[in-house]
């Protein structure tokens, strides 16, 4: 686990493989592509990356006419502002037009590091997991984020891939396929379980790690499609440990955590704790010291994995 | 065809969908009748005239695309697309009812000839870029034409199309503003003005023509005559009445978006009904007046 990569670095790449390999994609994005890495796509491919320039609403409208024609139209910008600012065009165009729209923002979480709350976006993954059609997929580093967008690329419908800026490290060999729709065990284990996605895998295999030294057996699950979400793969799990811990840099409300505990509520009713933001906004700091500030370390799973034990 | 032969055989369809627009809002319920009216001669130029369109051939890809951005006039597009055999005209009675192929607005999943769901204000011109984008980059000669409505261009999304189009040459691009001067809460430039719409669009870098939008000889020249410069997109802004055509309704904000009673109902289709047999007369008699 030495190597360090952000999964932001796979979307400009895998684009130019995508392009390569006949896959009609184009990129739209809002004056961030150097950020976002689409700017390496439109290197290789001159024609095929649009800049609308600081307009997150027209960069999603104009991706979306792309996709009418046959095209398949990733788009970029920053999660905050590539959901937030341009959700309904989201919803009222891309979904319910149901195109092949990738929307792949950078920057989400809190990961994003000295820019504060205003651009730490914690509540993505709520937002775009309630629309009807869209799919919602959260990679762990830089190889899943390449075979994540190798699979929306190539399956027809909107997609979300949740993309950070921060360097993580690689978990996953080169030989890693992505399932869309199935969640995967990383590590089994019989007490409890740990299901998390992206950078929060690394922090799950951690508590794991800890745990372990106690004589705690944890079974780590990488969630990395949270919609269509992989009922029978965590509820085996629960069933199995009893005791279920959610991980996610994300706010509590609405993503992981929420899915789990909905799914679970009806198939599974097992002690849950969620780790993640505690519906709060953000602030400055560098990545690592946000992570404790916020309860997002490997001690802290640790921490709540032993509660939700001590409440079975 | 004669000249005259063109308008009138066009201005025929325009009087049968009026006629077909407060038909099906009043068996709807309810509906949009001021913005559908507004646009019916615009709409009626297009699709009997100047759009290349297959309806056996929906995905015919050389055809021309329209975008409705001002998805609450669906009337008006279906009104259109049952005249040209998308579907059958049976099917306008079941406007906005459960089950219909024809939804509140326009839904592509849905309805056959409608290229993009639309109906959210102001989303219509960077899908029209995009999709006039994607055809400049796969050499298709088919055109995009995008209709606006005044009230919608409040909408911020509106101008970053605008400024959008111009800055990558979308030449195969037309907008055309119904502009009625009317919205739900009343005039347009007391609700929020608009200043010059013309002027902005200019200001943005497109060709610019003005006509009204009940004059089918002026649409037909400003949406047929190509631009001096191939590169630039034309924006055309058609002066229209709200809810043309029926009396009670012109020029009146309140009928943006209400079905006419029974009494209403019968009255507009007596307007309606005279204007389409003396527009019928005229196109068998060659377009002589």
């Amino acid at each position: 686990m030495s190597e360090k990569r952000a999964t932001r670095e796979a979307y400009g790449a895998t684009l130019i493989e995508l392009a390569n390999e006949g896959v009609p994609v184009v990129a739209v994005d809002a004056d961030l592509s150097g950020s976002t890495t689409t700017a390496k796509f439109g290197a290789a491919y001159p024609d095929r990356l649009i800049n609308v320039g600081i307009a997150e609403q027209n960069m999603i409208g104009t991706a979306a006419g792309l996709a009418v024609e046959g095209k398949v139209a990733f788009t970029g910008s920053f999660a905050v502002f590539a959901t937030g600012r341009a959700y309904d065009q989201i919803r009222n165009t891309v979904c319910y037009s149901n195109l092949d729209v990738k929307v792949a923002p950078t920057h989400s979480g809190i990961t994003v590091g000295p820019d504060g709350g205003s651009h730490q976006m914690l509540e993505d993954i709520a937002l775009m997991r309630v629309l009807p059609g869209m799919r919602v997929l959260v990679p762990a580093d830089a190889v899943a984020a390449r075979a994540a967008i190798h699979v929306a690329a190539t399956t027809p419908g909107p997609f979300y891939i949740r993309l950070g800026r921060a360097a993580v490290p690689v978990i996953y060999d080169d030989d890693y396929t992505f399932e869309l729709g199935r969640a995967r065990v990383l590590r089994e284990g019989s007490h409890v379980t740990l299901a998390a996605c992206g950078v929060m895998v690394e922090q799950a295999l951690a508590a794991a790690g800890q745990l372990e030294l106690e004589g705690i057996n944890a079974e780590v699950i990488d969630v990395s499609t949270i919609k269509p979400f992989d009922t029978a793969t965590l509820v085996a799990s629960a069933l199995k440990t009893g005791a279920v811990v959610t991980c996610e840099e994300h706010s509590i409300i609405g993503g992981l955590g929420s899915a789990v505990a909905e799914a679970f509520g009806e198939h599974a009713p097992v002690p849950l704790a969620r780790v993640g933001v505690r519906d709060v906004f953000g602030t400055s700091g560098e990545p690592a010291e946000l992570m404790a500030h916020f309860g997002l370390t490997g001690a802290d799973i640790a921490e709540a994995a032993r509660a939700v034990i001590g409440r079975r | 065809m004669t000249d005259a032969g063109r308008i009138a055989a066009i201005e025929a369809k325009a009087a049968r969908m009026r006629y077909d627009i407060v038909e099906m809002i009043a068996e709807a319920g309810s509906g949009h009748p001021g913005g559908s009216l507004s646009a019916a001669d615009i709409v009626a130029t297009l699709y009997f005239d100047v759009l290349r369109h297959d309806p056996t051939r929906p995905d015919w890809p050389e055809r021309d695309r329209f975008v409705l951005s001002k998805g609450h006039a669906a009337p008006v597009l279906y009104a259109a697309l049952a005249e040209a055999g998308y579907f059958g005209r049976d099917h306008l009675v079941t406007l906005r009812k459960l089950g219909s192929i024809l939804q509140g607005h326009p839904d592509c999943l849905k309805c056959s000839g409608v290229e993009v769901s639309t109906g959210s204000l102001g989303q219509g011109l960077a899908i029209a870029n995009g999709m006039a984008l994607a055809l400049k980059l796969d050499e298709n000669p088919a055109r995009v034409f995008c209709l606006l409505g005044d009230g919608e261009l409040q909408e911020g999304e509106v101008w970053e199309a605008a400024m959008f189009a111009p800055h990558h040459g979308l030449g195969n691009v037309t907008a055309i503003v119904d502009h009625n001067g009317l919205q739900i809460d009343g005039a347009c430039d007391e609700v929020m003005c608009l200043g010059g719409v013309a002027e902005k669009f200019a200001a943005f870098g497109w060709e610019v023509r003005e006509t009204s939008g009940h004059d089918v000889e002026g649409l037909l020249d400003a949406l047929t005559e190509p631009p001096a410069d191939p590169a630039v997109p034309v924006a055309i802004i058609a002066y229209t009445v709200k809810g043309k055509g029926v009396s009670f309704m012109e020029g009146d904000a309140g009928w943006h978006g209400k079905a006419p009673s029974a009494e209403q109902t019968a009255a507009a289709l007596a307007e309606l009904g005279s204007l389409l047999d003396a527009a019928m007369t005229t196109m068998t008699e060659g377009g002589a007046r």
